[in-house]
């Protein structure tokens, strides 16, 4: 096991896929925990489509994919966000138009600039190989500013996730935090895009805190299960696909889905 | 000075008027009960005086030191809530987010008077319990007890026994009146159980669409609207 991970370390893009994903995956259940709760989770699929859209544009004119892409996916966040909250609109439908749509685009746009191949397959189920050493540094400040901000805000995200009009009566500023917490959401997702892929980086949010929420009781156990059972899960994913080389997303998804099965069982035996 | 008081108070979606001209206060250690049918503009008047809802008229005024987010509010659950993972301390202890400030975290004397108010509430042997796993009594004890937590003055109710089974229902309302006794913990309570509640009210708000009637439990008996209400509650 030791032998193992020594082994993956001694390749540079491994010691960057490690940290990254790490980091991401750390991200991802925390924020995970109030997507699934305030069922926002459809909002998460939707945000890496559009994630995928705006990286395969921003590749086909040349410009830096991560800075490029974060924006448009913030933006696209608000934009989700203001329609699952509106009764007009069906939230759940505007989502698939807007994730579809993006995702058309991408695919067009990538298959002119270099050819449908292997970059469609990378972008769609996510390669090691993509993180940059200017990509890993954004990585890690971005996403250790999600992680302070989720702590420094724990208590507020608790009050809306839990009961919204509550904590609007109490002078809690919900839009605001709902805003923090797609925002938040839309980073993590861009960072964990190329990884993960688009198609898969979505369970990356929802998968940890199901798994979690079979077992434990407290808002604050979830929260700390969720977080080290998405570590646990990428790094036996990560170092599985090392071992029978399969493609490194899947297999860190085909893991948090054992993960969630193993969960299940143990919560109906704690049931009975 | 009043605790609470509206004066010609209007709202309105979209320029169509759900509710006009509701005047009334409340003072300290009142127990008010506002009642009306389905669509009279109950809820639409609780959103107002939680300020979620600005009033399209009239105004909303709050007295002796209250706060407009200092008002302890018990909302009717959620469907969301019912699977919520979260212990009943920490549910509690989230009526304090009105008192605190940057950054954002629960002093001691937070989580003092969340104990106390679970004390107060019988919800100490739950403290750890997981909230999905009580019983709707339970529940709403714990939302009573996170109400209490936002606030020292005021506690506004809606519709607090929706889905409680008879014998919850009557402890609850019990609950409700010692909290406006023994704490002095002024209530607003929107109710369609009017016969239940008259015992313990002090005064009626009764709307539909407009103001049919505030005044005096008393008054609200003898008069007109009162008596075809409570008829025709009788009835049904």
């Amino acid at each position: 096991m030791f032998r193992l991970f020594a082994e993956m370390l001694s390749y540079p893009f491994m010691q960057r896929a490690l940290i990254v994903g790490i980091l991401v995956s750390l991200c991802a259940a925390l924020l995970g925990v109030s997507l699934v709760l305030k069922r926002y989770s459809m909002i998460g699929d939707g945000l890496s489509h559009v994630g995928f859209g705006a990286l395969a544009i921003a590749t086909a004119l040349g410009w830096a994919p991560l800075a490029v892409t974060i924006p448009i996916v913030i933006l696209a966040a608000f934009l989700l966000l203001r329609m699952s909250e509106s009764s007009k609109i069906k939230g759940d439908a505007a989502i698939a138009l807007i994730s579809s749509s993006a995702l058309a685009i991408g695919v067009i746009t990538v298959s002119w600039s270099s050819g449908m191949n292997t970059d469609v397959n990378n972008y769609m189920f996510g390669s090691i190989l993509a993180m940059s050493r200017e990509d890993v540094v954004l990585s890690v400040v971005l996403s250790v500013l999600v992680l302070i901000l989720f702590l420094v805000f724990y208590t507020r995200i608790f009050a809306v996730t839990f009961d919204e009009t509550f904590a609007k009566a109490t002078g809690v500023k919900a839009e605001l935090y709902n805003m923090l917490l797609a925002f938040l959401t839309a980073v993590t997702i861009v960072l964990g895009m190329r990884m993960m892929g688009a198609l898969l980086i979505s369970s990356l949010l929802i998968f940890p805190a199901l798994t979690a929420m079979r077992v434990c009781k407290t808002f604050r156990s979830v929260i700390i299960c969720a977080a080290v059972l998405s570590v646990v899960c990428f790094l036996i994913g990560m170092g599985l696909s090392f071992v029978v080389s399969s493609p490194a997303g899947a297999t860190v998804v085909v893991v948090n889905l054992a993960a969630f099965l193993i969960f299940t069982i143990i919560g109906q035996v704690k049931k009975q | 000075m009043a605790l609470l008081t509206c004066k010609d108070v209007s709202f309105s979606y979209e320029g169509v008027p759900v509710l006009t001209d509701v005047t009334f206060s409340v003072e300290s250690g009142d127990y008010l009960c506002i009642v009306g049918e389905n669509g009279s503009g109950k809820s639409t008047l609780v959103k107002g005086l939680l300020h979620l809802k600005a009033p399209s008229g009239g105004t909303i005024t709050t007295g002796e030191g209250l706060k407009h987010n200092e008002i302890g509010y018990l909302p009717q659950q959620t469907a969301a809530q019912k699977d919520f993972p979260a212990s009943v301390y920490e549910v509690v202890l989230s009526g304090r987010q009105n008192r605190i400030h940057f950054p954002p975290f629960y002093t001691k004397e937070d989580k003092k008077d969340a104990i106390e108010k679970m004390e107060l509430l019988d919800l100490l042997p739950l403290k750890k319990r997981c909230y999905r796993d009580l019983s709707g009594g339970q529940q709403q004890r714990v939302l009573l007890a996170r109400a209490l937590c936002a606030t020292r003055k005021l506690l506004l109710l809606d519709e607090p026994v929706t889905g409680l089974d008879p014998v919850m229902t009557h402890e609850m309302y019990q609950l409700i009146s010692r909290i406006n006794r023994e704490q002095k913990v002024t209530i607003l309570m929107v109710s369609h159980d009017l016969k239940n509640v008259l015992p313990y009210a002090t005064h009626i708000l009764h709307l539909d669409q407009k103001q049919l009637f505030f005044g005096t439990a008393g008054e609200y008996r003898s008069s007109k609207v009162g008596k075809e209400f409570l008829g025709g509650v009788s009835h049904v």
